[in-house]
């Protein structure tokens, strides 16, 4: 049962610049959970694209079921091997339906191999859904679906491979609990069946639910493998990132005296957005808690004049203000941090200083609009030296940054911008366990100087830990509101599953209490 | 092996959201302007201004189909114009000046477009260069070769009146077998045949095939096309060659129309293909399109111009109202979107 899957030894791999990995291993067992851990930027996944067929190796040797030495030259050869690769950002054709993008590549053919036999594929996927108990039509397009529904579709796709060696990326990042459930539910079914799973993972708590062994990786190195039943979560966490992590407790209030900075009145859109009331003060960090979909998001862009609101009144330090464009936004002080700062919230084209003044352009202007280049670039290697965002030199280009000095270089955007509120949106995603400490420390000590700081975030411990209060909304409307002294992951957790039409939820709960 | 699909309640309507909506929205502008012509100028549905229409759709709708294929990769293909122009010199060389038989020289000409088409998609796929330089630069190389091989001057099919019958005719002429194609009595010409006839084809490669499938999938996310094992460079090369190859018949279909190459003629017919395809539906972004819409999208280029002309309408001004209706027709689309 537990024969070797693949053993991989002394991988080397460089990109322009960065030396990803350096003498690295991974032994993958049949049957075996194997998660891959360390910090963004350790490598984890070039070694696993590598294995997949998307890189290709400088050095080293695969031997994959006791066949020494296999080329995997690509996706396609990988796949023909038994091993497939599930993907951190999806990889989807969202134009295409469900069954469409399980079987791209592989749709079952018609006369002379050139028609492809859409019925076949059809009750195929079909097939493979079942398997994961999804209901889900696979004649729909995948652009219509959830973020979970599209990752599901995902790992369909890779069932559908008979898959000896899967490989997935951060598979749990955008599901919720009992979607996380489902998911290990199938993993454990895929693991008595003999298939090797390696599990790319941030959320160190999961890896002990469903991993057997742990491997730790730091800067391209292999650093260890251990038994994760055995090694404590401390101990696989210091082997990551090599260093103490900042672990302070919250700083409770001082903001209760302290003056309003926002007010959000009424807010309305469409079903998104239901009657959405709250307030924010100088300094407080008020965390929105709930599933995904509960609308969040969408409240987070209508304060900002991403999208276009029913009707609601936004107040600014008392002062009513009309917000329709995100300049008007930036014009009094709101900087909004998106959760996918990829798309949104950088030019990964362009190098760390543009970034850093992009918000704020009109500050370094000189006659003509003519940019002062001397200014801004001061003003960068400041924001970089305070943010201890780790880069070469500010000229670096954001794309080859890792995920947590990304995140770091939007933070520096907006204190540029010399913003009074700040909204982080999933201010955490992905970004490894160092990296997200140091990111807890930049919000207090933002919060300490005053700002007011809206942090949505669906990791409970992330809300409990970092906000003096806690707003729960559930399918558009403000479902509850807790003090960080009464917030427990229970409470949150009811407030999150507050349905419409389930009653008074403050009533029940004070009764429960 | 019978299994039920579950039906979710929205399906219907999310398939009017999509496609169905998009095709209505040319459909219903083409009808429109053919209610308001129809009642500006009695003319306009007369017999012959019918046909007249179809004709001129006949070319500018090969185009469009071609490029249809090329726009829902995500790409552009600028070179179809001046690639058709040098597909007619090519049948009118083999034909007029080398004496060949006439089948050789529509072969010839229809491969010239493949060949231009395989060109590019080598350019894009293999060798990295964007689509709109590669195609521009074919647009040039194509223009150039034209001149060149026709030393300026129009080639004419005066000895070999049997090809003008390809498109003008009204029977087709197979090993020389006559098969009368008159409808009711009324004179229909080949060219209206062989645009629906190359539609259907269009329509099946896009919607049955292989081909079809991938080009929508390179059109929605190529990387994750490629890295679901799919030889995205042959696919990409393939869907390019198809556009070459519908530009050829153009090609053939112009010069049979024109009874000559026309070797100056072509630059500024890939905007009027690539006009008719947006107009259509076809999102310039990739990963959606019909050939249905495109065909409509054509007729409504055609059926514009046809109608300004009836009512006398300067021809710049012509233009300036097709260039209008075209962004029209788009914010229209963009606006009902959103919603």
């Amino acid at each position: 049962m537990s024969d070797t899957l693949v053993l991989m030894e002394g991988i080397e791999k460089s990109f322009p610049g960065v030396h990803a990995l350096s003498q690295a291993r991974f032994e993958l067992l049949s049957g075996e959970v194997h998660a891959l851990v360390g910090e963004n930027g350790a490598g984890k996944s070039t070694l696993m694209k590598i294995l997949a067929g998307i890189y290709s190796k400088d050095a080293g040797h695969i031997t994959f079921k006791n066949r020494p030495d296999v080329h995997i030259s690509s996706p396609r050869a990988a796949q023909n091997l038994g091993i497939s690769m599930i993907h951190q950002e999806l990889n989807l054709m969202p134009h295409l339906t469900v069954a469409q993008n399980i079987f791209i590549g592989r749709e079952p053919r018609r006369r002379w191999n050139f028609m492809v036999d859409d019925k076949k594929t059809n009750s195929m996927a079909l097939d493979y859904l079942q398997m994961l108990h999804l209901e889900l039509d696979p004649r729909i397009k995948v652009s219509e679906l959830t973020v979970a529904k599209q990752q599901m579709v995902e790992i369909a796709k890779a069932l559908s491979f008979n898959s000896d060696v899967l490989i997935m990326d951060e598979p749990t990042a955008a599901l919720t609990d009992t979607e996380i459930d489902e998911l290990f539910g199938i993993i454990r079914s895929l693991r008595q069946k003999g298939v090797g799973i390696v599990y790319i993972s941030h959320r160190l708590e999961e890896l002990k639910k469903i991993a057997d062994r742990i491997t730790v990786m730091r800067d391209g190195n292999y650093v260890n493998t251990v038994s994760a039943a055995t090694a404590p979560i401390d101990q696989i966490i210091s082997m990551m990132v090599g260093r103490t992590i900042y672990e302070a407790a919250p700083e409770l209030p001082e903001a209760n005296t302290q003056p309003i900075v926002l007010e959000v009145k009424n807010l309305n859109r469409g079903r998104l957005i239901k009657d959405v009331n709250f307030h924010l003060k100088q300094g407080e960090i008020v965390g929105f808690a709930g599933l995904m979909g509960a609308g969040r998001t969408e409240v987070a862009r209508a304060i900002f004049g991403a999208d276009p609101v029913d009707s609601g009144e936004i107040y600014v330090e008392g002062k009513r203000v009309h917000i329709h464009h995100p300049c008007d936004a930036v014009r009094h002080g709101i900087g909004y941090l998106s959760e996918d700062r990829k798309r949104y919230g950088l030019t990964l084209s362009m190098d760390v200083e543009t970034n850093v003044v992009l918000a704020s352009f009109r500050n370094f202007l000189g006659a003509l609009g003519i940019v002062k280049r001397d200014k801004t670039r001061i003003v960068a290697q400041n924001a970089v030296e305070m943010l201890s965002i780790r880069t070469p030199s500010v000229q670096q280009k954001a794309r080859n940054l890792s995920g947590g000095n990304q995140q770091k270089i939007v933070i520096a955007k907006w204190l540029t911008a010399d913003t009074k509120i700040l909204i982080f949106d999933e201010p955490t995603r992905g970004i490894d366990v160092g990296a997200k400490s140091e990111i807890y420390k930049l919000l207090n000590e933002l919060a300490r100087q005053g700002k007011g700081i809206i942090m949505i975030s669906s990791e409970l411990p992330e809300i409990l830990r970092m906000s003096h209060r806690v707003i729960v909304m559930c399918e558009g409307r403000i479902s509850g509101e807790l003090n960080i002294a009464d917030a427990t992951q229970e409470k949150i957790m009811y407030f999150a599953t507050q349905r419409a039409n389930g009653g008074s939820a403050r009533a029940d709960v004070a009764a429960a209490d | 092996m019978e299994k039920s699909l579950p039906i979710p309640k929205n399906f219907s309507l999310s398939l009017l959201r999509s496609e169905t909506a998009r095709r209505l929205l040319a459909f219903g502008a083409l009808i429109i302007l053919i209610i308001a012509f129809s009642l500006l100028s009695e003319n306009f549905l007369r017999f012959n201004n019918v046909i007249g229409i179809f004709i001129a759709t006949a070319v500018n709708g090969v185009l469009a189909l071609g490029v249809t294929f090329v726009i829902i990769t995500g790409g552009i293909d600028l070179s179809i114009g001046t690639v058709m122009t040098f597909s007619a010199v090519m049948t009118g060389m083999f034909i007029a000046k080398w004496d060949m038989p006439i089948a050789v020289g529509v072969m010839g000409g229809i491969l010239t477009g493949t060949l231009a088409g395989f060109t590019n998609g080598v350019l894009i796929s293999w060798m990295r260069v964007p689509p709109f330089v590669a195609t521009l630069g074919m647009m040039y190389v194509a223009k150039g070769l034209s001149l060149i091989l026709s030393e300026l001057r129009p080639i004419y099919f005066y000895d070999t009146p049997l090809f003008r019958e390809i498109a003008m005719g009204n029977h087709f002429n197979i090993f020389g077998q006559s098969f009368d194609i008159t409808y009711r009595g009324y004179d229909i010409p080949n060219a209206i045949w062989i645009l629906f006839a190359a539609a259907i084809v269009g329509s099946f490669l896009l919607s049955k095939t292989i081909l079809g499938r991938y080009t929508f999938a390179l059109g929605s996310n190529a990387e994750a096309t490629r890295l679901s094992g799919v030889k995205v460079n042959i696919w990409k090369t393939a869907v390019y060659t198809v556009c070459g190859t519908f530009a050829g018949l153009g090609g053939v279909l112009m010069a049979s129309r024109l009874n000559s190459a026309q070797p100056a003629l072509g630059q500024g017919y890939e905007l009027d293909a690539i006009a008719a395809v947006v107009i259509g539906g076809t999102a310039l972004t990739g990963g959606e399109g019909t050939i249905l819409g495109t065909i409509i999208g054509a007729f409504v280029m055609s059926v514009l111009a046809n109608g300004l002309r009836i009512l006398s309408v300067p021809q710049e001004w012509q233009i300036v109202v097709t260039g209008a209706i075209l962004v029209v027709v788009v914010y229209i689309d963009i606006v009902r979107r959103r919603q």
